[in-house]
């Protein structure tokens, strides 16, 4: 009882009322456009005797009046979506605009199911509105009408109290009953059909993988910078300042200490080298500079064993494209180096319109497995794959091996 | 003789500019970008410019292109590029119209304070120095052309060539008798099809055959 008369306050209560009255103000509206136009088919129809000039009007305002409708349905839609996001804060998704054009749009909307359903809700609507609407002004004015009933309400029993007591208590529920339902028929008929949903949760996840993947490749670029602003520099002059130390040496010095600065000398001169190799391979600025073929050419050379490569990539590729494809190369190439047993490898790199081609191509033993674990090429098929790339791998066992990844370009 | 350096890292510059002066250099300017350095160039006209390669304002390529301007603009200046990395991109615009009194190192071997104040000697004189690593890119980079009829020892050969070693230093850095190394020789441009010209031009054009492919 106690929680039957707090839901006479509750806000929800009072939200799902006034979504209710909205609804039914739509009616009225709709209502009156609805039996202005079937007045003037019926005066067409049976109001025989008026000017020829005046059933021409009433003829063209008949055929011309529901025309609008073609265009403003995803408007009258949209006043709905204001409704349920207004009065009852749920947010029901506009159904995706068919492409194209103003004259090919309308078509197109009509022919899919889009427009159709919008359509089916609006009609549903008027139902929902009428029917909810007056039960719901109904129950909440019972009290109103009982008292002021004129002449007293027929019987004013004990009975009949507690019959006005329970509808208007029920009044909230009822509300509440309402807008449930009719919320449940926008999210059917309004909102996108679920093929649509579907399809815009696709592009959704698309588009946040894609800022995903950029997210990483312009992190590596930073720390990369930073690294050659910093680190590097420091390095570099610490490794060139005990070189110059080195060659200062005088014949005098005790070989412990020639020994010590000679050793460090050569040390920071190594960790130079690690670090420029560990920099190279975060993101190699040349990439950037100058695109695939330039920085694969540094990355062959570096391969210790002989590698042929082709690189045919006009117009370049995006840059997050191009860093994908450096470190797939790069990374076959230390794999055929690590397990391949190869003589030598060779690397194609092609642009077939809006398909980058890699290849990679090795004589060693074969039996590469893209699931095997340790090999490396399940790392490769994850970066193919985080780009809808895919990656093919050709491995019999006995050789030869040739990995192809096929890349969007943009 | 007078030297120009640009390089844009404070520190580096500092460092630079001590040790090439102490290797008996005249720095007379030592700048932080290119348009700069093409202005110090003109004011001073120093018989060597060491640059960086990665320079404001883009921190792409500047020191390539300033140095194929200096080499256009001033025959009689020499000039060392150094990089952080060696890419073989770089080299092959640097050596497209010049190959003498150029020379492309990585960082790191300045580090190698006889070794690198010997390498500028070498181009300050007209000579041209190459990074061994820009060498193995170059060798890597080949497609099929004479050089692929050259033995494994052959292409050694010529990749010291490359980085400007004497045969006397070939023969050093081999193992291998002068005479081995002669001979080598005459079989690389026996295989380039070089004709016996001055033997200076034809071991610049031996190594010029690694860059245009």
């Amino acid at each position: 009882m106690a929680a039957a008369v707090a839901a006479l306050w509750a806000p929800r209560s009072w939200r799902a009322t006034m979504h209710a009255l909205t609804g039914l103000v739509v009616v009225a509206v709709t209502g009156v456009l609805l039996a202005l136009w079937i007045l003037d088919i019926v005066t067409l129809i049976y109001g025989s005797g008026a000017e020829a000039g005046l059933n021409a009007f009433y003829l063209v305002v008949a055929v011309l009046a529901p025309l609008p409708l073609l265009w403003w349905l995803g408007a009258l839609g949209a006043v709905h979506r204001v409704r349920f996001r207004t009065g009852l804060g749920i947010e029901i998704p506009a159904p995706p605009r068919p492409p194209g054009r103003w004259p090919a749009r309308v078509v197109r909307a009509w022919t899919g199911p889009t427009a159709w359903r919008q359509l089916g809700y609006l009609l549903l609507s008027l139902f929902i509105g009428l029917f909810g609407g007056i039960a719901v002004t109904a129950c909440w004015s019972a009290p109103l009408v009982a008292a002021t009933y004129p002449g007293g309400l027929p019987g004013r029993t004990p009975a009949m109290l507690v019959l006005v007591t329970a509808v208007f208590l029920a009044a909230p529920w009822v509300a509440r009953a309402v807008a449930s339902v009719d919320v449940r028929a926008a999210r059917k008929l309004l909102g996108p059909s679920p093929a649509q949903q579907l399809e815009l949760r696709v592009q959704a996840l698309a588009r946040s993988r894609a800022d995903v993947v950029a997210a990483a490749d312009a992190e590596r670029r930073r720390i990369e910078r930073d690294l050659h602003d910093g680190a590097q520099q420091r390095l570099m002059s610490l490794a060139m300042n005990l070189g110059m130390a080195r060659t200062a040496l005088g014949d005098d010095v005790p070989p412990a200490v020639r020994k010590v600065i000679e050793e460090a000398h050569e040390e920071a001169v190594e960790a130079l080298a690690g670090l420029r190799e560990l920099v190279r391979g975060l993101h190699p600025a040349v990439l950037n500079d100058r695109g695939l073929d330039a920085a694969l050419s540094g990355v062959v050379a570096r391969a210790p064993l002989p590698v042929r490569l082709q690189v045919d990539v006009a117009p370049r590729c995006a840059p997050s494209i191009e860093a994908i494809a450096y470190f797939m190369v790069s990374e076959a190439l230390t794999n055929i180096t690590r397990h391949a047993r190869a003589s030598r490898a060779e690397v194609i790199v092609t642009r077939d319109r809006d398909r980058l081609r890699v290849v990679v191509t090795d004589d060693g033993c074969g039996g590469a497995c893209p699931d095997g674990g340790g090999t490396g090429l399940r790392g490769l098929a994850q970066r193919a794959a985080a780009v809808d790339g895919v990656l093919h791998v050709h491995s019999p066992a006995g050789g030869p091996t040739t990995i192809t990844a096929e890349l969007p370009c943009e | 003789m007078r030297v120009v350096i640009a390089e844009d890292s404070v520190l580096l510059r500092a460092g630079l500019t001590r040790l090439i002066s102490d290797g008996g250099f005249d720095v007379v300017a030592a700048i932080g970008d290119g348009e700069e350095l093409l202005r110090a160039v003109g004011e001073h006209r120093p018989g060597l410019v060491v640059v960086d390669v990665r320079m404001p304002p883009t921190h792409t390529d500047e020191g390539i292109q300033a140095a194929l301007v200096i080499r256009r603009q001033y025959p009689d200046t020499a000039v060392m590029v150094l990089s952080q990395y060696v890419e073989e991109s770089y080299a092959h615009d640097l050596l497209s119209t010049q190959t003498s009194a150029v020379g492309y190192l990585l960082k790191d071997r300045v580090a190698h304070v006889p070794d690198f104040l010997e390498s500028l000697r070498r181009v300050a004189t007209g000579g041209t120095v190459l990074d061994p690593e820009v060498v193995a890119q170059l060798v890597a980079r080949r497609r099929s052309d004479p050089l692929d009829d050259l033995t494994p020892r052959e292409q050694e050969v010529l990749r010291l060539m490359a980085e400007g070693r004497s045969n006397t230093g070939i023969a050093e850095a081999l193992r291998v008798s002068h005479s081995a190394v002669e001979k080598y020789i005459s079989n690389i441009f026996m295989k380039l099809d070089l004709p016996p010209t001055a033997t200076e031009h034809r071991r610049v054009l031996a190594v010029l055959r690694y860059l245009r492919t």
